[in-house]
């Protein structure tokens, strides 16, 4: 098992799924060059099917589809904030296309979407949207938060026949952990528990699993064990591992660095308090960020994501009660 | 390339496309005022020869994208009218199994690759199909049919820009029929003719008479032939016109008349079936007893597709979630 980065990971299953797939390429805004960290020198292998694209995100996001529709299996790497200015070819077309056409065509696209937030970026580049995708039925949603996890769940998304939103946290690019040798594929709708505990559940989304994890080490000195639960894929979701988790601990917190209203800490929350109710021993905590834009001023802009204080609180509020 | 002038077989092809795309529309509209067609419907009456034309320069491997206006467009590549039908009454022998309806017929096993009820929003997946041709090796092309609303879309730009620069086969085919819903063109684009634009794309731009269905055939026979030769993609501008409303039923609610008398009655005069009709009979190429047979063949199809549609299941509640996924997952 070798230890390397998250973004080494991702583009050790890019390769390897291109080397057995000719249909598999990839194309994005000067990814050749390798602008996310993840593609640069792929073109000398793969050539003509690694393609820089003009800045025409409706375009080659409309184009993805297109292709797979015929038979290819595209990639398409983009910022994820620059998703807005592809919104109608992401969901009239990729996410709607098979349903409404009866099933007669199966779109293999992985778009993955680089996240940035608390690295000054300022609101135009800081948009962690997946919820809203969540909300738009016919996407598969993936947030990996290790470099095994990222290597794992990109190969299966390569291989699934769906589209599949893909959405890399740009926190967890350099971060180093062990990657199973050989063809290791992730499945989708299984939840990892990152942590064991018995007090508090805290189910984390992308950044905020290390956080929590992080968390979870100062609580362990105070008495309180923390359980991490990870659930990797957002659609499908993996409720039973969260739910039996809260049957365990009795408390739950939700840790996602997204928008707080309708965000998938909502959405987990809401579904726990539905299915998960007589299991509960105190309220539910949302963590996540202040429903205010990104401010640029490093001052401010750490006062509107999750972080490991604020989960912690929410833990200890929630042990609490 | 061998000249097509007054190719019998081709001619009364055409002929008997454009008269099933008329009797199919003309059907609809009646299914409208019973109310047994529900839903939006906008007919294609007037336009048929820009699809048949430019169909008929295709191979049935060959692509298509449509719009909102897209009964015309699956007849014109060959689609099975039953089927098409059946999919207007959103019954499960439809198409799409009545999941798409009126604005969104396809069939992949025949290279309609759908259509969309967003306007420009299927130019960029016909350019990703292209692309697959070109990385696939095949020579196989698309044409994307929109209209002139949508050529003020930035997509339709987008996929323009990225077709030129990858050389795609691509055949933009542009039905200008002058008036998006209310607007006329010359409100609405800065340029005189649609197929202006091309400049901006380096690409071949052509105006063809959209009424004259052997114009249109010539004209995108010669763009296909440069698209399967590599040569890249090309704009052609059909000039025609939307005999009826924007969709059926809105003449109740449109109060501001923006269409002249004087000027329906130009284009009525120019009816495409009209004008293919007299250009068979009058080069000799067919009789009126045989345009007449075609013309009463065509009404019998098309009764028994209704006949068909009819006779068709609804789908059942099981198949409500049926085609979500490939790889299917819980859906709550």
């Amino acid at each position: 098992m070798a230890v390397i980065t998250f973004s080494d990971a991702l583009n050790q299953a890019i390769k390897e799924e291109m080397r057995s797939d000719e249909t598999v390429f990839i194309m994005g805004e000067s990814i050749r060059g390798g602008i996310y960290g993840v593609t640069g020198g792929l073109s000398q292998e793969f050539g003509d099917r690694v393609i820089d694209t003009p800045l025409s995100e409706c375009g080659f996001m409309g184009a993805a589809v297109g292709a797979a529709a015929v038979g290819m299996r595209p990639i398409v790497q983009s910022l994820a904030s620059f998703a807005w200015v592809a919104m109608d070819q992401l969901v009239s077309q990729a996410a709607k296309m098979r349903y409404m056409f009866g099933g007669q065509v199966d779109l293999p696209i992985v778009y993955r979407w680089s996240l940035l937030y608390g690295n000054n970026s300022a609101a135009h580049h800081t948009d962690r949207h997946y919820p809203m995708f969540m909300n738009m039925p016919g996407l598969k949603i993936v947030i990996p938060t290790t470099p095994a996890d990222a290597k794992g769940l990109l190969k299966t998304a390569i291989r699934t026949n769906d589209p599949v939103m893909f959405f890399e946290d740009n926190s967890l690019a350099g971060t180093r952990g062990e990657v199973p040798d050989g063809d290791h594929a992730v499945p989708f709708g299984v939840a990892d528990v990152k942590r064991e505990g018995s007090d508090v559940t805290v189910v984390a989304l992308a950044g905020m699993v290390r956080r929590a994890l992080s968390a979870a080490e100062t609580l362990e000195e105070e008495g309180i064990s923390v359980e991490v639960v990870d659930p990797r894929t957002i659609v499908p979701l993996d409720k039973e591992t969260i739910l039996k988790s809260v049957e365990k601990t009795g408390r739950l917190v939700v840790a996602d660095p997204a928008h707080k209203s309708c965000s998938v800490a909502s959405e987990i929350s809401a579904m726990v308090a539905q299915e998960g109710f007589w299991t509960l021993q105190a309220p539910i905590q949302r963590v996540a960020s202040l429903d205010c834009h990104f401010p640029f001023s490093p001052a401010l802009e750490k006062l509107v994501f999750p972080n490991e204080e604020k989960i912690a609180d929410a833990a200890r509020a929630a042990v609490a009660a | 390339m061998a000249d097509a002038t007054g190719d019998k077989e081709l001619y009364m092809r055409m002929l008997r496309r454009m008269m099933t795309i008329r009797r199919f529309d003309e059907t609809v509209k009646d299914l409208v005022q019973s109310a047994e067609l529900v839903g939006m419907a906008h007919v294609y009456i007037g336009e048929e020869a820009v699809a048949v034309g430019a169909c008929a320069a295709l191979r049935d491997d060959d692509y298509i994208t449509g719009n909102h206006r897209s009964h015309g467009h699956p007849i014109a590549k060959g689609g099975d009218v039953r089927r098409a039908m059946a999919e207007l009454l959103g019954k499960s022998t439809g198409f799409c199994k009545g999941k798409g309806g009126s604005m969104h017929l396809a069939d992949f096993s025949i290279g309609i690759l759908g259509e969309s009820g967003i306007v420009a929003s299927a130019l960029p997946v016909a350019v990703g199909a292209a692309l697959a041709s070109k990385m696939q090796g095949n020579d196989r092309v698309v044409i994307p049919f929109f209209g002139d609303g949508a050529s003020n879309q930035g997509a339709c730009h987008e996929a323009m820009n990225l077709a030129a620069i990858w050389k795609l086969p691509v055949i933009f085919l542009c039905e200008n029929n002058q008036y998006a819903v209310t607007t006329h063109f010359s409100e609405s684009v800065a340029v005189e003719n649609i197929s202006d634009r091309s400049v901006a794309y380096n690409m071949p731009g052509v105006m063809v008479d959209g009424q004259d269905v052997v114009a249109m055939y010539e004209a995108v026979r010669e763009a296909v032939a440069r698209a399967r030769a590599g040569e890249g993609p090309s704009l052609i501008e059909a000039r025609t016109y939307r005999f009826e409303d924007h969709s059926e039923g809105l003449n109740r609610i449109i109060r501001d008349p923006y269409r002249t008398d004087e000027e329906l009655e130009y284009w009525m005069q120019r009816d495409p079936i009209k004008l293919h009709e007299k250009t068979l009979i009058e080069q000799g190429i067919a009789t009126q007893e045989e345009v007449d047979q075609v013309g009463a063949e065509v009404a019998v199809a098309i009764e028994e597709a209704l006949q068909f549609a009819r006779d068709s299941p609804y789908p059942e509640p099981e198949d409500l979630l049926t085609d979500m996924y490939a790889d299917m997952i819980p859906i709550s």
